[in-house]
C-alpha cells in the first residue's frame, strides 16, 4: 500500500488533490482511498488530506501517519508545523515552489532524504499560467505522478477531465502536462532509453 | 456501475434510485453533502417526481418527513448530532405513528463541548425511539443498506436510520459500484402505505391513546422489531440475488471460527480492527471479529450463537454510558447472559480520536490475556485526566474543565490526526 498526505492551506485544493489522486489511481484499476483531516476548514488555515493506494481493497480507516509521500503545496507551512513526520525512508517529498531546494536554505534538511526523491515545482505559477488561477494542486499531483511513478499522467488527465469541463479542464490538463514534464526534466535531465522510461513509469 | 466517489455522493445517488418523492433536509455536517447533492439532482430535474423541501430546523424536517410518509410519499432526510437531537420528539412520532421514513445519520459526537467529528453518540442516543438502526462498514455498504432500508421500512412500515460513520465514510473517496435503475426497482417496489391522509377516503393518524390501548401500540413497534430480524437477514440474500454483492444482515463475522477472542464492533472502524487481526492471525493468535450491523433490532440470538464457542470477547465502540460504561456492550452482555463468557469494553474514537491499529494490537493483546479491566478507554491521556481532576480538587473556582485541558495541551484551536 502506498500513502500520501497532502499538506497546504485552505483554499488550495487540499482535499480535490487527495480526491483526484485517488480517482486517478482508480482509473488504473486500483484501490484508492482518500480522506481530508476532518478538521473545520477556513480559507488560510493549515489542511491536511491523505491518499492510500492499492493493488488490494483498502479497509484501514486511520490517519496516514507513515506516509511513502508528501506533497506539500505551500511551503510557509514548513515554519509552521512538521510535514515531514513520519515519511518513511526513500519517501518522496514534492514541495510547491519556484525556488529550489537550496535556494529554499532547504539544503541541509534535503541531506535526510533521497535527493533523487525530493522536489520543487512551481505548481503556483502553472496554476496562474495555464488555469488563471493561484490553485497548486492539479500541477502538484502531476509533477507528483512524475516523481514517484505511482501514477501516469493520462489517468491524471482523467481525473482531471471527471472533475472540471471545458476551459478549466484544457487549463489544468496544460498546467499538469508542463507540471509532469519539468519534474520528469528536473529529476532526470538526462533524457534516457525508451525502456527505462517505461520502468519508471 | 463502478466508480470512485465521495460517500456522501454515492449514498446520495443510491437514495435517488430509491424514488424518493419527498427530501427535506437541514444542513449539519458531516451530512450535509448528501442532501446537497439530492437537491442539485431535484433541480437539475434528474430526481422526478420529487419535492426538495428546505426547512427551517431538524425538528420541522423530521415533522415534514412525517406529514409526506402519512400523505403516502416516499419521504428522506439526513441529519447528525445535535441535528438528531434537535427532532427528536419528532422521531418518536414517526415510530409511533409507523412511518417508513429512511434517514441517514452521518454519525457525530454530541457535545458540549462542542465537537464534528464522528462517533456513535448520536444515533444510539435513539436506541429506544422505536427507529431500526443499521450500521455500515464501507461506503458500499452505506448504498446498499439504503435501498434495502426503504424495502424494510416499508414493508413494516417502520422509520430506518442508516447510520455511516461522519467524515470518515461521508467524506471519503473509496470505489462504490452504484447499481443501476433497473436493479432498484426491481428490488423495491413503488410504496405501498398501510395509512394514507386521503381527502376521498379520510382518516385521522395520530389519536390520543389512553391507558387502555397504549402498551398494545408500543408492543406492535417491539413486535414489528421482532419481525424485522427474521426479514433483515433476507432482504439481504434477495439482495444478494439482485445485485450480487453481500451487503446488510443482522451481524458478520470475520475470521471467527476458531478464534478465542473476539473483537465486536460497528461501523468503519471494523476494517482497521480486521487488518489488525490478520497481522495477528500471521502471528498464531486466534482471534476474529463479529461486526453488528443491526443495532435496532438487536440480534440478540444471533450475537449468542456468534460468540458461544470463543473464550472471551471485546467491545470496542465509539459510544459511552456515562456512569456506567459501554452501550453496545451492554446488548452484548444481555446476549450471552448465563454463558460465563469474560467480556470487556473499550471505548474508542470518541470525537474523532483516531483509532489506529497500533492501539488495537495493544488492546486486543491485552484482552487475550484477559489483562483488561471490565472497561477501558483506548488512548485516554491520563495525565490530562488527572490533573484536571487535581486542578478540581485545589481550587473551588477551577474554571471551564474543557478549556482548561485545551490549555494544558497546548492547543489553541482543535485539530485531528
Amino acid at each position: 500500500m502506498f500513502q500520501i498526505r497532502v499538506h497546504g492551506r485552505g483554499g488550495q485544493g487540499v482535499v480535490t488533490a487527495s480526491e483526484m489522486l485517488s480517482v486517478a489511481a482508480f482509473e488504473e484499476g486500483r484501490h484508492a482511498q482518500a480522506f481530508p483531516s476532518f478538521g473545520s476548514e477556513r480559507t488560510g488555515a493549515p489542511v491536511v488530506a491523505f491518499c492510500r493506494i492499492s493493488d488490494r481493497e483498502i479497509r484501514l480507516r486511520e490517519p496516514v501517519v507513515e506516509p511513502d509521500a508528501i506533497i506539500i503545496q505551500d511551503p510557509t507551512l514548513l515554519h509552521q508545523i512538521d510535514v515531514f513526520a513520519g515519511l518513511k525512508p526513500g519517501g518522496y517529498v514534492l514541495l510547491n515552489s519556484r525556488h529550489s531546494i537550496e535556494e529554499l536554505g532547504l539544503g541541509d534538511l534535503a541531506k535526510n532524504f533521497d535527493s533523487t526523491r525530493f522536489c520543487t515545482l512551481p505548481a503556483t505559477e502553472l496554476g496562474l499560467k495555464h488555469v488563471g488561477r493561484p490553485i497548486p494542486n492539479v500541477p502538484l499531483i502531476a509533477g507528483f505522478a512524475a516523481l514517484s511513478g505511482t501514477i501516469r499522467l493520462e489517468s491524471v488527465i482523467m481525473a482531471i477531465n471527471e472533475k472540471f469541463k471545458g476551459k478549466v479542464a484544457d487549463g489544468n490538463i496544460a498546467a499538469a502536462t508542463e507540471a509532469y514534464e519539468l519534474v520528469k526534466e528536473m529529476m532526470n535531465p538526462h533524457p534516457t532509453s525508451p525502456l527505462k522510461e517505461e520502468e519508471h513509469a | 456501475m463502478l466508480k470512485q466517489t465521495e460517500g456522501s455522493k454515492a449514498v446520495a445517488e443510491a437514495i435517488a434510485l430509491c424514488r424518493p418523492e419527498v427530501i427535506c433536509a437541514y444542513p449539519i455536517s458531516p451530512q450535509t453533502h448528501i442532501v446537497e447533492a439530492l437537491g442539485e439532482m431535484v433541480k437539475a430535474g434528474e430526481l422526478t417526481p420529487c419535492e426538495f423541501i428546505n426547512v427551517e430546523s431538524e425538528f420541522a424536517a423530521m415533522s415534514v418527513a412525517i406529514g409526506a410518509s402519512a400523505a403516502g410519499a416516499r419521504a428522506y432526510t439526513a441529519t447528525a448530532s445535535q441535528g438528531l437531537l434537535f427532532m427528536v420528539e419528532a422521531v418518536y412520532n414517526a415510530s409511533g405513528l409507523g412511518l417508513p421514513i429512511v434517514m441517514t445519520v452521518a454519525n457525530r459526537a454530541i457535545g458540549a463541548p462542542i465537537n464534528i467529528w464522528n462517533d456513535h453518540s448520536d444515533s444510539l442516543s435513539q436506541r429506544d425511539s422505536g427507529w431500526m438502526q443499521l450500521f455500515a462498514e464501507t461506503n458500499q455498504e452505506a448504498v446498499d443498506l439504503h435501498i434495502q432500508a426503504f424495502r424494510l421500512a416499508e414493508e413494516l412500515s417502520m422509520p430506518i436510520m442508516v447510520c455511516m460513520d461522519g467524515f470518515i465514510l461521508t467524506h471519503a473517496f473509496e470505489r462504490v459500484d452504484i447499481p443501476s435503475q433497473q436493479q432498484v426497482d426491481s428490488y423495491l417496489p413503488p410504496f405501498d402505505p398501510r395509512q394514507v391522509l386521503d381527502p376521498a377516503d379520510p382518516v385521522s393518524i395520530g389519536a390520543m391513546v389512553g391507558p387502555e390501548a397504549f402498551m398494545e401500540v408500543k408492543y406492535l413497534a417491539h413486535a414489528k422489531q421482532m419481525q424485522a430480524i427474521e426479514r433483515i437477514p433476507q432482504l439481504a440474500a434477495e439482495f444478494k440475488q439482485t445485485f450480487g454483492r453481500d451487503s446488510g444482515g443482522l451481524i458478520r463475522t470475520y475470521r471467527a471460527e476458531d478464534a478465542e477472542t473476539i473483537i465486536i464492533a460497528m461501523g468503519s472502524v471494523l476494517g482497521t480492527i480486521k487488518d489488525t487481526v490478520d497481522e495477528m492471525r500471521e502471528e498464531g493468535h486466534k482471534i476474529g471479529v463479529l461486526g453488528i450491523i443491526s443495532y435496532r433490532p438487536f440480534p440478540l440470538e444471533q450475537v449468542r450463537a456468534a460468540l458461544l464457542h470463543c473464550r472471551r470477547f471485546l467491545v470496542l465502540e465509539k459510544s459511552l454510558a456515562v456512569g456506567m460504561g459501554g452501550i453496545v456492550a451492554t446488548d452484548v452482555r444481555m446476549a450471552v447472559t448465563g454463558t460465563g463468557l469474560k467480556g470487556y469494553t473499550a471505548i474508542a474514537g470518541l470525537g474523532g480520536r483516531a483509532i489506529p491499529k497500533s492501539s488495537l494490537h495493544k488492546l486486543f493483546r491485552q484482552a487475550e490475556k484477559e489483562d483488561l479491566p471490565p472497561v477501558t478507554f483506548l488512548d485516554l491521556d491520563w495525565e490530562a485526566v488527572n490533573k484536571q481532576l487535581e486542578r478540581e480538587r485545589l481550587t473551588r473556582r477551577s474554571g471551564p474543565a474543557a478549556e482548561n485541558m485545551l490549555h494544558d495541551k497546548g492547543i489553541v484551536s482543535a485539530k485531528f490526526g
